[in-house]
């Protein structure tokens, strides 16, 4: 048995035969020309003929992966169309007389040099997308027709790395996983893993030789391991391991429609956090209860300007209707600190986490806020929104909140626009001043969210982004747990409800303190809702 | 010469996609269009010597125009940049 350690970019466990994939190598000859026209005619027509292979493929990989996943073709297309990469060849085939195939070999290695040079890992995984147009225009050039190689049955893929346009041609039915010598984990290899669903290690080395085409594997994505000829003991541990996830994957799915009660029949609502409607989508398929934060950031960031209310209407009135009844909480502008926005115009601050940002800029803009409150008064109509403010430390922000409130209201009324006169309104804990005020919060707004990120980092003066304090951050800091049992102890006193939706709701190595606390609701990432209402239907 | 500075707010920097489509838009016009960054700089239709300028996320380039067409040159790479990074 053979070990083989690489970077994993996928975890899953696959078992099968490693096949080898085999570029085949050709050696570009540096042929003397008497007439450097016609090889300079002979690249353009060259050009154009790889342009138009890359539009069908294009046309392909979007059935097959997907149009994002597809850029990566329309991106060849234009660095054919690169004016550096043309005059380079043009230059090298008039200064030197030289055949077009080398002047394209020639220009290929530069470029490559330039890219594999830089700093940034995306950058340098770029040197792959320069070599791919090189190879297909050569191709073309010397007449060659690269067929795509024939997998027979379910295998590993063993290569070096894979040029994006190899593995469009690859028949992915019969790929269990990949294992590239060299690649990075930005590569186009561990993006296709990934969008496929299957384990993958890259950087593995030259020990994965070409020899070990055929030989039986298992690639073990969990621990970043290749195990070749895998002797008994490790195939039953793996195999063991396999049938574990493929059970944990359908026993996910069986929970689907359940309730998110404990055996006892205590009730914690598991509902999704997204940021946009993309998002939406995932948390439907991952029968999220409903949404507990629907961050509306996303309008502000990806708009130039301060988006209309009919715009941001539009997108609340969706996301009630998608949701079909269920609540669906979306929390007003929170942008400052590290979410900047330039038409906002914010000053820059020495200190941006304590300064203007969330509630705060919408107290001190009012029309902004209010653009933001009618159209989630009128989009309320259509399904059960809930608003949510962040940021509060004090009383004075919600009576100042209220009073926007009523003007809103005032001038929807007295416009005769349609809207929910009665929409729940709720306040997020992010800051020790909220959690310590939250009996007074609770007589003033129906329920509460907690931010756990934010109110870990206020609470314990640490920066989470800061790598040095690694340390010192403690994700179940006892002050952030007492912080969250006291806010829910004063809010359920008022007859509120409290949620919770920073990282800590999908730690299921807390679900069990939050029930014990009475938390109602914990809000999590799609993907892990499923996990989350296991967790609570486990419990006693 | 018209030039305007802008900070990048694409997670990823001027990676390919988008700078291919710069490097479109630039082509429209008869004016030199250049992007400079830190101490380097590159002219706007051509994508391979933009791309090598490695710019990241939070870097500040300075794109000027200048030629005939110069104002509606800027105004239109103006417009790009606050779209797409």
């Amino acid at each position: 048995m053979i070990k083989l350690k690489g970077k994993s970019v996928y975890k899953d466990i696959c078992i099968g035969e490693i096949f080898v994939y085999k570029k085949e190598l050709r050696i570009i000859k540096r042929q003397k020309t008497e007439n450097v026209d016609d090889e300079i005619t002979r690249y353009k027509t060259a050009v154009e003929k790889a342009k138009k292979e890359l539009a069908v493929l294009y046309d392909k990989a979007v059935k097959d992966v997907g149009e994002v996943n597809a850029a990566i073709f329309e991106v060849h297309q234009m660095l054919l169309d690169d004016l550096d990469y043309q005059e380079s060849v043009a230059n090298i085939i008039t200064a030197g007389e030289v055949n077009a195939e080398y002047a394209v070999a020639t220009t290929a290695d530069n470029f490559f040099a330039m890219f594999s040079s830089m700093e940034d890992e995306y950058m340098k995984a770029r040197a792959a997308d320069i070599k791919d147009i090189s190879e297909r225009l050569i191709n073309i050039l010397t007449a060659h027709e690269s067929a795509a190689m024939r997998i027979e049955k379910p295998s590993i893929l063993l290569a070096d790395d894979l040029a994006p346009s190899e593995t469009i041609q690859l028949d992915k039915s019969q790929i269990i996983g990949f294992v590239m010598r060299n690649g990075s984990t930005n590569s186009h290899t561990a993006i296709l893993a990934k969008s496929m669903g299957v384990p993958a290690l890259m950087c593995v080395g030259d020990r994965a030789s070409d020899e070990l085409n055929g030989k039986p594997a298992i690639l073990d994505g969990d621990e970043g391991v290749l195990y070749i000829e895998p002797d008994e003991a490790a195939r039953q541990q793996l195999e063991a391991q396999k049938a574990e996830i493929i059970k944990r994957k359908e026993r996910l799915r069986e929970l689907k429609g359940k309730e998110d009660k404990t055996r006892s029949g205590q009730e914690m609502k598991v509902f999704a956090n997204i940021g946009n409607l993309a998002d939406l989508g995932s948390a439907m398929t991952n029968d999220a209860s409903g949404i507990g934060l629907f961050r509306s950031e996303f309008l502000y960031l990806e708009s130039n300007g301060y988006p209309t209310e009919e715009e941001q209407f539009r997108v609340y009135k969706q996301a009630a209707e998608s949701m079909a009844g269920k609540k669906v909480v979306i929390r007003t502008l929170d942008i400052g600190a590290d979410k900047q926005v330039d038409y906002f115009r914010l000053a820059k601050e020495e200190n941006p986490a304590l300064g203007l940002r969330a509630i705060r800029i919408c107290l001190t803009d009012p029309p902004v806020f209010k653009t933001q409150l009618r159209a989630l008064y009128r989009a309320a109509l259509f399904g059960k929104l809930a608003v949510m403010y962040p940021m509060i430390t004090s009383m004075e922000e919600v009576e100042d909140i209220k009073a926007i409130e009523d003007e809103t209201r005032k001038e929807l009324r007295e416009q005769g626009i349609p809207f929910k006169e009665d929409i729940e309104t709720g306040i997020m804990i992010e800051t020790p001043a909220a959690a310590l005020i939250s009996g007074d919060l609770a007589k003033a707004v129906d329920f509460f969210s907690v931010g756990t990120n934010d109110l870990t980092q206020y609470t314990l003066a640490l920066d989470r982004q800061n790598q040095k304090l690694e340390r010192f951050y403690q994700p179940h800091h006892k002050a952030v747990l007492e912080l969250i049992r006291m806010s829910a102890d004063n809010i359920h006193k008022e007859g509120k409800w409290i949620g919770i939706c920073g990282e800590l709701g999908a730690d299921t190595s807390l679900t069990e303190t939050f029930l014990e606390m009475g938390i109602d609701e914990v809000s999590v990432s799609p993907a892990m809702v499923l996990e989350v209402r296991e967790k609570i239907r486990e419990t006693g | 010469m018209k030039k305007f500075n802008y900070v990048i707010t694409d997670e990823i920097g001027l990676h390919a996609r988008p700078a291919g489509a710069l490097a479109k838009e630039a082509a429209k016009f008869s004016s030199q269009i250049r992007i400079a960054c830190r101490d380097k700089e590159a002219d706007a239709k051509r994508l391979i010597a933009m791309m090598g300028l490695g710019i990241k996320k939070d870097d500040e380039v300075t794109v000027s125009a200048a030629g005939a067409d110069e104002e509606t040159a800027c105004e239109a790479m103006m417009d790009f940049f606050t779209a797409n990074l």
